[in-house]
């Protein structure tokens, strides 16, 4: 079980804010080229585990490794898609877009790596099909336009891994479907491996090839009353390429949704720890005894 | 059949008051002021043709030919000129470099938690002395010469600017700073190249609305301790109630605020006008 050289690898990480502990032992090994869609109740802690994974916080203990390599601040390994603020307002889209490739040249910009930027960009831009709307600020852009400029420009430094925050949760139902379809096909053509967090289930069971839940919502053997955070109480393995929306309407797909709703969302059902359905090859779990003893 | 209520021209929450009319409605107040003015002024020059309170315009006229137009006898310069390029010089040079400082600091102190925890105290002590109280300990230190009042015109304008900064850096959102980082920008192209294009047209905005104190401050140590200069001018001449210069140099004070304000305006509307979108 050579699980630290998984790309991503998370052991034993607790998460606590002062007294109240958000992310409580969890133990993740992510392989590359995953779309991993993460889902949860409200408040449970999915924001904080990708700003764990981000670098931009760190973990109260435990182990965060990418490839073997424990995990520093923030850099260009990982990208950023925000549900808000996902431009800089200052730029218009060809220079939000271009922006990762001008931080890599310093301070002095030579002409012909400008040039190369720019086309690099462009080509980004046509991809995403805003190849009309270059000079465009971010306020001049709807929702679905915006998000696409923010998906090139952190696109376009090719980082390992895409981390995704409910990036399509302000946009109006038929945006979000040709948005979920646009990611699909960026994510098939860049090689990258995706963390995507929503609230959406169908959104998740749709998009992911490997779907993660994470609830406060389960017991174990630890003393009642204690404070509980969330961890990931399942862990399936989705299909691994989504053909087009009608699957939304099969059963299949509806009965995952319930059994995942039931499972992570319904206060009154609460799984025992060694009980989990954590089905994909990848997960594991490391206990402590207190923890699997049945009360 | 028109159903339409009659819309009120001027009165009520409802009033549009548009074209031509808006432009007279504009116009009344001055109108209104100008008018009693001259009343005021022919009656009194009525009763005493001495009088020097309330100047006839031609009196105006001939204080400001003299001022503007004829050489001092005693030092051969153009008066109003050379009043104006003074105080203009004092108040520009004092205020640009609020505005330069603030902007550095404030952005440093609304983006590095350190910087803030070194600074913010300070700068608000700073804020609440009031600049004309310290003004004897400017003119011991610096004497009465010009760097006096170019440091009580900074130290006016520079907490305002800076706190302002410093508080709108600290609202942009915090996704910016983690989007830069993970586009491979460090804490210094972050400040300089995303953080700060940002903040300049704010900046713009609030130096524009400091400029009101900034002439208080610069009127008021010139009126103390100086050689020449615009509020230099005001105040000798009120010994002799020589209203006929006094009235003229309000009047060309008010149009140099208002250029300097339009300016600046238009230089955020045309250069930043997204800002403009944003913030209106």
């Amino acid at each position: 079980m050579e699980k630290e050289t998984n790309f991503l690898y998370l052991e034993n990480v607790y998460k606590s804010y002062g007294p109240k502990t958000v992310l409580d032992d969890i133990d993740l090994a992510v392989s590359e080229r995953e779309f991993c869609t993460v889902v949860g109740p409200s408040g449970c802690g999915k924001s904080t585990l990708l700003r764990l994974v981000l670098g931009q916080e760190f973990p109260t203990s435990g182990t965060i490794r990418m490839q073997g390599e424990p995990l520093g601040f923030t850099d260009t390994r990982r990208g950023i898609v925000y549900q808000r603020y996902s431009l800089f307002p200052h730029l218009n889209v060809l220079e939000n877009v271009m922006l990762g490739k001008v931080m890599e040249m310093g301070f002095f910009r030579p002409r012909s790596k400008m040039k190369a930027a720019r086309e690099e960009a462009m080509e980004f831009l046509s991809r995403c099909r805003l190849g009309e709307h270059t000079r465009k600020y971010p306020h001049e852009l709807s929702g679905g336009m915006r998000q696409r400029v923010a998906i090139a420009q952190a696109l376009i430094v090719r980082p390992r891994v895409l981390l995704m925050d409910e990036p399509f949760g302000a946009l109006d139902p038929g945006t979000r479907e040709s948005m979920q379809l646009f990611i699909l096909e960026q994510w098939e053509k860049s090689a990258m491996t995706v963390f995507f967090v929503t609230h959406d289930l169908e959104e998740a069971v749709f998009l992911g090839t490997r779907i993660i839940v994470l609830s406060q919502y389960y017991i174990d053997g630890r003393e009642e009353g204690g404070a509980r955070g969330a961890r990931i109480v399942a862990d399936y393995k989705l299909g691994d390429v989504a053909t087009s929306t009608k699957v939304k309407a099969s059963a299949d797909f509806g009965g995952l949704i319930e059994k995942i709703r039931h499972e992570g969302f319904s206060p009154d059902y609460r799984q025992h720890v060694t009980e989990f359905n954590l089905t994909h090859p990848d997960s594991f779990q490391t206990l402590e005894e207190t923890e699997r003893k049945k009360g | 059949m028109n159903d339409r209520p009659k819309i009120p021209r001027f009165l009520g929450l409802a009033a549009k008051p548009a074209g031509p009319w808006r432009a007279v409605l504009i116009a009344i107040p001055f109108v209104l002021c100008l008018g009693l003015y001259i009343a005021a002024s022919q009656a009194r020059h009525a009763e005493n043709p001495r009088d020097k309170i309330l100047p006839t315009f031609t009196q105006m006229g001939e204080a400001v030919n003299r001022m503007a137009f004829q050489e001092d006898a005693r030092t051969g310069k153009y008066l109003m000129l050379a009043d104006t390029v003074s105080s203009l010089r004092r108040l520009l040079l004092g205020i640009v470099l609020a505005a330069v400082l603030g902007l550095v600091i404030g952005i440093h102190m609304g983006l590095f938690p350190g910087i803030e925890a070194l600074s913010s105290a300070f700068v608000t002590v700073v804020s609440i002395i009031p600049p004309l109280a310290i003004l004897p300990i400017l003119f011991i230190t610096f004497g009465v010469d010009e760097v006096a009042k170019v440091v009580l015109i900074f130290i006016g304008t520079f907490p305002l600017i800076c706190r302002d900064t410093y508080l709108y850096t600290k609202n942009i959102p915090r996704e910016q700073i983690t989007k830069a980082l993970t586009l491979g920008a460090g804490p210094f192209r972050t400040t300089y190249s995303v953080i700060m294009p940002q903040v300049i047209p704010r900046l713009l905005d609030t130096t524009r609305l400091s400029f009101g104190a900034g002439w208080l401050f610069l009127i008021a140590s010139e009126a103390i301790a100086s050689t020449d200069g615009l509020g230099y001018r005001i105040f000798l001449v009120r010994r002799y109630l020589a209203m006929d210069i006094i009235i003229p140099y309000v009047f060309l004070i008010t149009l140099l605020g208002y250029l300097i304000d339009l300016a600046l305006k238009k230089t955020v509307s045309w250069k930043y006008s997204w800002y403009r979108e944003q913030n209106g």
